[in-house]
């Protein structure tokens, strides 16, 4: 088809034509942006946690009034919960995936050295890999001689003693293929603190760290120690159970924890399922906000390519029955429409797609967004051809039902 | 001639319902999506303490080792127990107050209520006629209480309510971490957003229902919560904060004018000379001294993706103007005739593009009508969202006035450039083509 004609026709309306082709500049630039934004929400609710989701239950207590001899009490809270039948295994650990708060430590790998290398979240808690269902894809995992309870770990830091003795200590996958890329991890020491050496006995594959803005920092980078955690505030227990027994299993464990002591409160409790769901709230509901921005906004724009195209259709009624007296086919008015609709929604995706870079620098400077991918350009691209040619079909099914004898009517 | 303008929009709005209808939703949903996000953005960024705000300043010094030293950096964002105490012993301000954030376990005498975790914040006496807060009964403590570690509390007029139905409880006796306290004061209503003095417990947070002296927190070992930032070997155990090399406390002061916050900001420095002579500093004096709104600035309280969100629905209001003044060139232009035979009948360019902006108007108080509607919608939605500062979101009086402001604005400037074309088309040439 030649486009010659309607190009000379745009011209006698540059004006109308320019706002079409802003609009649809704008609608292309924010979609593409609101697009990408909505994968990097959902690429953060799908990372994958490394602990076996759907078998875990958890509590959180607090004791009212002080309790001295709470660490002691741990390991005879923990043998209670083991008893309760269907639970495999039991443990009280320092914080768990997808809390909101967070224990973190910087990794140096010479004590020379002034930046940290990476920061870490910090695991500890007897038995808290074997619980949680992490797998150690190299070395092993500490074995039972090697957990310290927290009070001796902060009286040896307080005298400087930890300095001097290998501390044993397992890394997830992602810190040592950053300390030591391409070697073994196995044997190689880090430092924490001011001088305290950890020597590497294990790797972890995947052991996903809590919080949500230390997980922008590396959502895998972890370390777990043998350190025995006491039933202090903050402290979880955690226990493994079949999916399908998670709740009576949790039911039974807050009334045993309970019954063990009833001077203490039940601060949160829940299935790890729950847990990571209620993580990522403000992500899910940023996306459908986003979503529902975009339908609004095409819907918008669709609805101004109609109403601009029935007043083009209208103010050509004259000249179309003439095309038509002249010998041109309902197909070819109905054509003439549909190529005019797609050279200006191609002009509003040219400039859409310089506008949307432009926007992503924005928020690059604003919001440390990573830089957009290309591939989502033709996506917004796609989007705009198909709804400006749906828009524009009524329109030119209207304008393609003008009778020829029109022409030789004088309005 | 205003009110034969409205009739003759209203005539004109009648006569193409559909494109009047289409130019109503695009302003309606622009304005609702804009005004939705900008409410929150208004409510989230307001002064948490108006009138007292401007004479309220945080302090920041720089205990850290030299280690991880980079010139320039920013001092911690809280102070260490010792520096804390140093500070506020010193008295350099017209009131200061050092405090942080906790739990407490809460026993309530009577039976049918379950033992809780109260929100709680430890202080100093000054804490409560720096920040203005009102007292419904009883009052705050003084430098006896603080110094004697009493087992006094003041509690918020919604514990008040919960636990005493109301009633003045002042005298009596309140159950916190298995000791006795007596209570010694109720508030009032007093909710500042954001919940500026101690963000770390949640910016938006809700309030907290007991105010115990710092020194009392510490001597009963009551749970400190919020950040605990340490270096060196320092280790945030909850014993070891007073001595520990750990930044866990805020501290505020009082500055009523600039000159009282020069010398301040010199004490600070002189401060920290002192103590780098002493040995306890290493660092050059590093210290800042910002304003209350400088402060929740530098920390960018406003949540992120509240501030993406109105730059998503100003983008979208954009988008429905471009729309609009498409459609409103469509439905003037298809009125050139009319349009012409008014000029022939000697209406002047003027009063055309007067009409014309009028219609315009008009369109825009309907969309704003609808937008206000929606925007009411979209607040309801915001509080359902999981947000902590989503409760918050409601429409106040400046809020829905510039509602009709903007959606008006915005129309009149769609308006201007059709209205401009329309009333310059040749009445003439108009006319000689009927």
């Amino acid at each position: 088809m030649d486009i010659r004609p309607i190009l000379m026709t745009l011209r006698r309306h540059k004006f109308t034509a320019c706002l079409l082709i802003l609009e649809i500049a704008l609608t292309c630039a924010i979609i593409c942006n609101a697009i990408f934004l909505i994968d990097q929400r959902l690429e953060n609710m799908r990372v994958v946690s490394g602990v076996a989701e759907q078998e875990l239950v958890y509590v959180k207590t607090a004791y009212i009034g002080n309790r001295p001899d709470a660490p002691a009490r741990a390991a005879a809270d923990i043998a209670a919960l083991e008893g309760i039948s269907g639970v495999k295994a039991a443990a009280l650990i320092d914080q768990i995936p997808f809390d909101y708060g967070s224990d973190n430590a910087g990794l140096r790998l010479t004590l020379s050295q002034r930046e940290d290398s990476l920061s870490a979240a910090m695991y500890h808690g007897e038995n808290l890999l074997r619980v949680l269902g992490a797998q150690i894809v190299e070395g092993r995992d500490f074995r039972p001689e090697e957990y310290v309870p927290m009070s001796k770990v902060v009286e040896a830091l307080d005298k400087g003693e930890l300095g001097n003795q290998p501390n044993p200590a397992i890394v997830s996958r992602a810190v040592a293929d950053r300390l030591w890329p391409g070697q073994e991890a196995l044997g190689k020491q880090v430092y924490i603190g001011q001088d305290v050496p950890l020597t590497v006995v294990g790797v972890v594959g995947t052991l996903v760290r809590p919080s949500e803005m230390q997980m922008a920092k590396g959502a895998q980078y972890s370390v777990v120690l043998p350190i025995q955690e006491g039933s202090a505030e903050g402290s979880v227990y955690v226990l493994r159970t079949a999916p399908k027994d998670r709740d009576e299993v949790l039911k039974a464990a807050v009334a045993k924890l309970m019954a063990l002591d009833p001077n203490r409160i039940v601060l949160e409790k829940g299935t790890m399922e729950q847990h990571r769901r209620d993580f990522f709230q403000n992500d899910r509901a940023m996306a459908s906000i986003l979503v529902g921005v975009c339908i609004a906004m095409l819907i918008i724009t669709a609805l101004g390519i109609v109403g601009l195209a029935s007043f083009w259709v209208s103010q050509r009624n004259h000249s179309i029955g003439v095309r038509r007296a002249l010998g041109a086919t309902r197909s070819n008015i109905l054509s003439y429409f549909q190529t005019e609709n797609f050279l200006l929604t191609t002009m509003g995706i040219v400039v859409g797609m310089v506008l949307a870079y432009g926007i992503n620098l924005f928020l690059i400077v604003h919001y440390e967004l990573p830089r957009l991918p290309v591939m989502y350009l033709p996506v917004g691209a796609a989007l705009l051809w198909l709804i400006g040619q749906c828009a524009v079909l009524g329109p030119a099914m209207r304008a393609a039902a003008v009778p020829p004898v029109v022409a030789t009517r004088s309005v | 001639m205003f009110g034969y303008y409205l009739d003759l929009a209203f005539r004109g709005l009648r006569r193409n319902r559909m494109l009047t209808a289409l130019m109503v939703l695009a302003i309606a949903l622009g304005i609702g999506a804009s005004m939705t996000t900008l409410t929150v953005l208004h409510v989230l960024s307001g002064d948490p303490l108006p009138g007292r705000s401007a004479s309220i300043y945080y302090p920041q010094v720089d205990p850290q080792d030299i280690s991880k030293y980079v010139p320039g950096a920013e001092p911690p964002e809280q102070v260490a127990w010792i520096d804390g105490m140093n500070l506020l012993n010193a008295k350099r301000a017209t009131r200061q107050a050092l405090m942080t954030g906790g739990m407490v376990p809460l026993q309530p005498t009577q039976s049918s209520i379950d033992p809780f975790r109260a929100m709680a914040l430890f202080t100093t006496k000054d804490f409560f006629p720096m920040f203005g807060l009102p007292f419904k009964y009883g009052n705050a403590w003084g430098d006896a209480e603080d110094a004697g570690k009493a087992h006094i509390v003041v509690i918020s007029s919604d514990l008040n309510d919960k636990l005493f139905g109301g009633k003045n409880s002042v005298g009596g006796t309140l159950r916190l971490q298995g000791a006795d306290f007596r209570i010694i004061g109720v508030l009032g209503d007093w909710h500042p957003n954001p919940h500026f003095y101690d963000p770390y417990m949640g910016n938006y947070a809700s309030d907290e229902d007991i105010f115990v002296p710092l020194t009392t927190s510490r001597a009963t070992h009551m749970g400190h919560e919020g950040s605990v930032d340490c270096w060196g070997n320092g280790n945030g155990g909850p014993e070891d904060l007073e001595r520990s090399q750990c930044v866990w406390l805020q501290f505020w002061v009082q500055l009523d004018d600039a000159a009282s916050v020069s010398e301040y900001q010199a004490f600070l420095v002189h401060y920290s000379e002192e103590q780098h002579a002493l040995g306890r500093f290493t660092r050059a004096p590093n210290v800042r001294l910002r304003s209350m709104m400088q402060w929740l600035a530098f920390q960018k309280v406003v949540p992120s993706d509240a501030r993406l969100q109105t730059w998503l629905a100003l983008g979208f209001l954009v988008v429905c103007l471009i729309n609009t003044v498409g459609l409103m060139l469509a439905k003037f232009m298809r009125r050139a005739n009319e349009l012409g035979v008014r000029r022939a009948l000697g209406a002047s360019r003027r009063a055309l593009f007067a009409q014309l902006l009028i219609e315009a108007g008009t369109i825009g108080f309907a969309g704003g009508a609808l937008g206000l509607l929606l925007s009411l919608f979209g607040l309801w939605c915001v509080r359902q969202q999981p947000a902590e500062y989503a409760p918050l979101a409601h429409m106040d009086t400046p809020m829905l006035l510039a509602t009709f402001a903007l959606a008006i604005g915005a129309s009149l400037v769609a308006g201007v450039l059709p209205a401009w074309r329309a009333c310059h088309i040749p009445p003439a040439l108009q006319l000689k083509a009927n």
